[in-house]
């Protein structure tokens, strides 16, 4: 009796925790459909006020925590097979010694790193050897710093106008913000920066006490109106810059604000916050910094744009750019050859350009900051990475294969620039010997003046798609077109060094037989023979 | 009075009675009951799923075919076969979080619609259709990927000016 009673017990007990156990299955069930729920609804609080003087991206990530969390996030981007991020990033100068050649006499032969991620970009160029070993200008700053609020409260008080923190927090007065710019553009890169120090980085609203809280990188103000959030350009280099590009002739399939802006009779000036697109505003905010441009003290901060955005136009720009002396325009001396040569930065938004992702209406920010579902809440990921880093996110919403297949495809592509650019650095370093050699064995400066020409072109053409942060998946062909032009000018500058006639002609190089006749393009035979020779 | 039963078996009762209504609720907040049914509206309960209604409001099908007509077999047995399946993974999907987004489709579920284009077309399209049962053919969906989800997933393209 007693025996069947504690039995029936032990099931009774077993039964009530089975039971309890649905029951915490079914609530657990029911608070996640209730959380579901709520992530359906209006996702957005502002809990506190931004300004224009918000350049401290930490107010704002009070009330756009999401997004905060993604900017945060660019400090520990994984390594992809051609950039991304690392503790300490990788030296490129070790990866690739010819780069040392190529910039010889420049900043970056002595420190050139894989780039970090947003988050980091101030605290990199402040430890960089290229800024604690060289004198740089301060206009490195107007990429890499929250910067605008600077320019705008040294407009302001050039004009001899109010600039304290309540006044700069009074909208974005373009005026006063180009005045800073030019103001600031060719110090010295620590004047600036301390000058970015004494900016107040936010406001007390209420009482509209300044908040000094130190030099920031590049944050949410440099993109977004704070008021209504909507995405604009600050950066007065990309203002005058697409300007020249809008009033140029150039072709600009991929820009139709500029298209209708011209079509409607060029009045006034292009203005990309008033005239973009939704969608162009997207590339835009990217095109801000991720280009070619001029920066450094001898003249202000300059993109080139005035003929187009492709390779050459933007050659041709500096060809007749002359600096305020007189001068002509170059970017640094090269140690070896004394060649003046241009710098190509990063010229992401011209290669886009050329793309057949823009053509086709795509902009950066759908690639490397694509819509991701946060609860029931469409967010662009702030997360601003690699696409190959989220390739179901950046690329599958147009492109329906698998995963593998669309990394292949992009693993082909950069592969194969990959090679062209080996070999273009090959050809260039080859190039620099063959200068080299005929400069020591007295080559005249007259001899030397269109070899020095078909260097500068070969270095520019590697360098602009080295540089580039796609290794050429941004428009392929036309990366592949720029390397095949630069082993092109590496290999002419080759063959019209040992085509020269020297005065001390013992000292020619061996191989060359071209001793005593014309020294043109009917020897290219004798040439090709020099060059191969050379090659081994 | 003795009770007839034991206190333990009242415990047990009520958390029974608990468990009861706390699922009847949880079904009912949940909208359980319209997953048996064929109402496209249902699909959105998940909201993951909101722009494959749209689109779907959009496409050339819509007068002619809800979500369970192309993603579910005609027969009445693997019809519900599927939906049962793909009702569980779905929720565990949901619940748990960590799916691919934009969704990917299974290849069975692939399997499903493809069957059930051929099934409506049939008579259009027999010429097309493999030899054996075992033959291969191309995905309708492969050329004709707006019938179900108009421009789904298509980028907008800013050539309107």
């Amino acid at each position: 009796m007693s025996n069947s009673r504690s039995s029936s017990f032990g099931w009774l007990v077993l039964l009530t925790a089975l039971t309890a156990l649905a029951t915490f299955g079914v609530v657990a069930l029911l608070v996640n459909i209730f959380e579901r729920k709520q992530e359906a609804r209006a996702p957005f609080t502002r809990v506190v006020e931004v300004t224009e003087v918000s350049t401290d991206p930490k107010p704002w990530g009070l009330n756009f925590p999401q997004q905060y969390e993604d900017y945060l996030k660019t400090v520990d981007d994984e390594y992809t097979d051609y950039g991304g991020n690392h503790a300490l990033p990788p030296s490129k100068l070790e990866e690739s010694p010819w780069l040392k050649r190529l910039f010889n006499g420049y900043a970056f032969s002595i420190d050139y790193r894989e780039a970090r991620g947003h988050a980091h970009m101030l605290a990199d160029q402040e430890v960089t050897k290229r800024v604690t070993e060289v004198q740089q200008s301060g206009a490195c700053l107007h990429c890499h710093a929250s910067i605008v609020a600077t320019y705008r409260r040294i407009g302001l008080e050039k004009e001899g106008e109010n600039a304290d923190a309540k006044a700069l927090a009074n909208g974005f007065q373009q005026e006063a913000v180009m005045a800073g710019f030019r103001e600031v553009s060719t110090k010295k890169y620590e004047e600036v920066h301390a000058e970015v120090e004494k900016t107040p980085d936010g406001m007390d609203v209420a009482s509209g006490d300044p908040h000094m809280g130190g030099a920031h990188p590049v944050s949410c103000v440099d993109c977004h109106e704070p008021e209504t959030m909507a995405i604009r350009v600050t950066r007065p280099g990309f203002i005058l810059g697409i300007d020249k590009l809008a009033k140029s002739d150039a072709e600009v399939p991929h820009l139709p604000s500029v298209r209708a802006w011209r079509e409607a009779g060029k009045k006034g000036n292009y203005d990309p916050n008033t005239m973009a697109s939704r969608q162009e505003m997207r590339s835009f905010v990217c095109g801000q910094c991720h280009v070619e441009y001029y920066c450094a003290n001898k003249m202000t901060l300059t993109y080139p744009w005035s003929n187009g955005l492709k390779m050459e136009d933007l050659e041709a720009e500096w060809d007749s750019t002359t600096f305020p002396d007189g001068g002509e325009f170059y970017d640094y001396v090269h140690k070896t050859t004394g060649t003046k040569v241009y710098k190509a930065q990063h010229p992401e938004f011209e290669l886009w350009s050329q793309g057949i992702h823009a053509r086709a209406g795509v902009s950066c920010s759908d690639c490397h900051m694509p819509f991701e579902k946060v609860g029931a809440t469409k967010v662009s990921s702030h997360w601003v990475r690699s696409p190959m880093l989220n390739i179901n996110k950046a690329c599958q919403t147009c492109h329906k294969v698998p995963e593998d297949e669309i990394k292949a495809r992009v693993d082909v592509i950069q592969d194969r620039t990959k090679a062209l650019i080996d070999r273009a650095a090959a050809a260039m370093t080859e190039m620099l010997d063959a200068i080299i050699e005929v400069q020591e064995n007295g080559a005249s400066e007259d001899q030397l003046e269109p070899i020095r020409d078909l260097q500068r072109k070969a270095m520019w053409r590697l360098d602009y798609i080295a540089s580039e942060n796609s290794k050429g998946f941004h428009a392929s062909q036309e990366a592949a077109r720029i390397l095949g032009e630069s082993i092109d000018y590496s290999r002419q500058a080759i063959a019209m060094a040992y085509r020269l006639e020297l005065k001390d002609e013992e000292a020619k190089p061996a191989d060359s037989q071209s001793t005593e006749t014309d020294a043109d393009a009917e020897e290219s035979e004798s040439a090709e023979e020099s060059e191969a020779s050379n090659g081994e | 009075m003795r009770h007839r039963y034991p206190k333990a078996v009242a415990v047990f009762c009520v958390v029974l009675g608990l468990l009861a209504g706390l699922g009847t609720f949880t079904f009912g907040y949940g909208k359980g009951a319209s997953y048996l049914s064929n109402d496209p509206n249902t699909c959105v309960n998940c909201h993951v799923m909101q722009s494959h209604l749209d689109s779907w409001q959009q496409s050339s099908h819509h007068h002619v075919a809800v979500c369970n007509d192309c993603h579910l077999p005609h027969d009445k047995i693997g019809k519900w076969v599927v939906k049962g399946e793909n009702g569980f993974f779905h929720s565990l999907a949901f619940t748990l979080g960590g799916y691919s987004d934009p969704i990917e489709i299974k290849a069975r579920n692939r399997r499903v619609t493809q069957s059930t284009c051929v099934d409506c077309h049939r008579d259009f399209v027999h010429s097309m259709l493999p030899a054996t049962s075992n033959g291969d053919m191309q995905n309708c969906v492969h050329c004709h990927s707006d019938v179900g989800h108009a421009g789904h997933g298509r980028v907008d393209a800013t050539r309107n000016r």
